[in-house]
């Protein structure tokens, strides 16, 4: 049981860091493509939802050209700190954070774009400023979609493979998440714990989705 | 008095689809009806008013304040208008009760002075019973109340009522028609109202305004407009011989 906890620790401390930045970052973004016009819009949208159609190993290697010690962002990094994110959790996270940020932004910017603008625009008659109307109009009425779109993301966060495994490596404790777990159980043939790792990536997937279904699929009601 | 309106409005706007509002009107403190067939910009007129929509040029000066001029690069945000505007289908947050719908309008909702004001307006618009209702749970006419109380709530310096009476039943119209007369004699500002209903038009306004197209047909006092017709509904309505050479039709 030993290294199937270890995994699913480490997974979790990944995938809930993962998604909180994306709660930042992701819904920031979200609300900027929901509510703004403005010149390269299409183009930040594109390069956002890149990863949905890359394989996640492509996406793990642009991540360690940018990041790598000889990268364009790791390389001065390096030279400043003497840390490199390059095989250490913190890599597992950036690596899950990129490639479940597509979910994140789309699913919550659907959610934003449907509360009726009526609301957004009353609200600005009413003397309130576009933040106030954000926290109190916007985003009360489109969290079941924030939360469909926070639960998505981090199950793919959970469950991301490819560029968790060039970022960070596969070393156990530190960056073997469950997914790479899965893989050096399989390949050193500790069927049984791959597949008790396995079960309990599809529970949490299927958990996942049925409660995602359940607030995407309903309006808004106040209890 | 009669010489400075409180409210002047000239505007200018080419639509997307290439529909021109090209409308130019003033009013006092009074009740202003703007009456036309669908699609004649009176909506629009609202939207370009409350500063919803930015105009290409013109002006819109109210009590001696410009909250728009192209040629002096004014352009007030909605917030800074002080409009208490009523949309059409009055536009009540769903999430957020009678009671908090209007306290939301207030600039610093979680006073006693908010809450004091809150307490009146509940009162005055019958509103007690339903204030920790949510909207869906409310008539057409308890939400027309709210979505009137929350207007009021910020002490607007003019109201816009878009098609106030067109989601209330017919039995409870004419108390409400009643009540805006009211208010409106109460507040003493520009009360402007927009009507598909001709009978209501005539019957509501101090000055009517008569839309087609775009643009400013007509503009008076209502007996004015119902002696000397200008467009062909109303001379219809008031079985007036119509004005223009148009062809009468035969069955």
């Amino acid at each position: 049981m030993e290294p199937l906890l270890d995994a699913l620790r480490l997974s979790l401390l990944v995938s809930l860091c993962a998604t909180g930045l994306m709660c930042v970052v992701g819904l920031a973004l979200a609300w900027v493509l929901a509510m703004r016009q403005f010149p390269g819009k299409a183009l930040l949208d594109a390069l956002i939802s890149i990863p949905l159609v890359l394989p996640p190993t492509v996406v793990g290697y642009y991540l360690v050209l940018l990041l790598g010690r000889n990268g364009w962002i790791g390389a001065p990094l390096y030279r400043w700190t003497g840390w490199s994110v390059v095989f250490t959790w913190q890599g597992a996270v950036v690596a899950a954070f990129v490639v479940a940020l597509p979910l994140m932004v789309r699913v919550s910017r659907a959610a934003i774009e449907a509360v009726d603008q009526d609301l957004v625009q009353i609200s600005a008659t009413l003397g309130k400023s576009e933040w106030q109307t954000t926290w109190q109009v916007t985003l009360p009425l489109a969290r079941r979609g924030i939360l469909a779109a926070i639960l998505l993301s981090f199950a793919r966060a959970l469950g991301e493979f490819g560029a968790t495994l060039m970022l960070a490596g596969n070393i156990p404790g530190q960056t073997s998440t469950l997914p790479l777990s899965i893989y050096s159980a399989f390949q050193s043939g500790n069927d049984d714990l791959a597949q008790q790792m396995a079960l309990l990536l599809t529970l949490v997937s299927v958990v996942v989705m049925l409660l995602s279904n359940r607030w995407t699929g309903q309006r808004w009601k106040p209890f | 008095m009669e010489d400075h309106p409180l409210l002047s409005v000239s505007l200018h706007k080419v639509l997307p689809g290439g529909f021109v509002l090209d409308l130019s009107w003033q009013c006092h403190s009074e009740i202003v009806v703007l009456f036309g067939p669908s699609g004649a910009g009176k909506s629009m007129t609202f939207r370009l008013l409350s500063g919803l929509v930015t105009p290409d040029s013109g002006e819109i000066l109210l009590g001696g304040k410009t909250l728009y001029s192209h040629a002096r690069r004014i352009n007030l945000t909605p917030q800074q208008r002080q409009v208490g505007y009523l949309f059409q289908h009055y536009a009540l947050f769903p999430h957020m009760t009678a009671a908090q719908n209007i306290l939301y309008a207030h600039p610093t909702p979680r006073t006693a002075a908010a809450q004091a004001q809150l307490q009146v307006l509940l009162g005055q618009f019958q509103l007690e019973s339903v204030a920790w209702a949510y909207p869906g749970a409310l008539s057409g006419g308890q939400r027309q109340r709210v979505a009137l109380a929350r207007a009021l709530m910020r002490k607007p310096a003019w109201l816009l009522l878009d098609e106030p009476l067109s989601a209330v039943d017919l039995t409870v119209r004419r108390s409400i028609r009643t009540e805006l007369k009211q208010l409106q004699r109460r507040l003493s500002i520009p009360m402007i109202l927009i009507t598909h209903d001709l009978g209501e038009a005539f019957s509501m306004a101090d000055r009517l305004i008569i839309y087609d197209q775009g643009r400013v047909v007509q503009c008076g006092l209502p007996e004015e407009i119902l002696a000397n017709p200008a467009s062909p509904i109303i001379s219809e309505w008031a079985g007036h011989a119509l004005p223009t050479h148009q062809p009468v039709f035969s069955f």
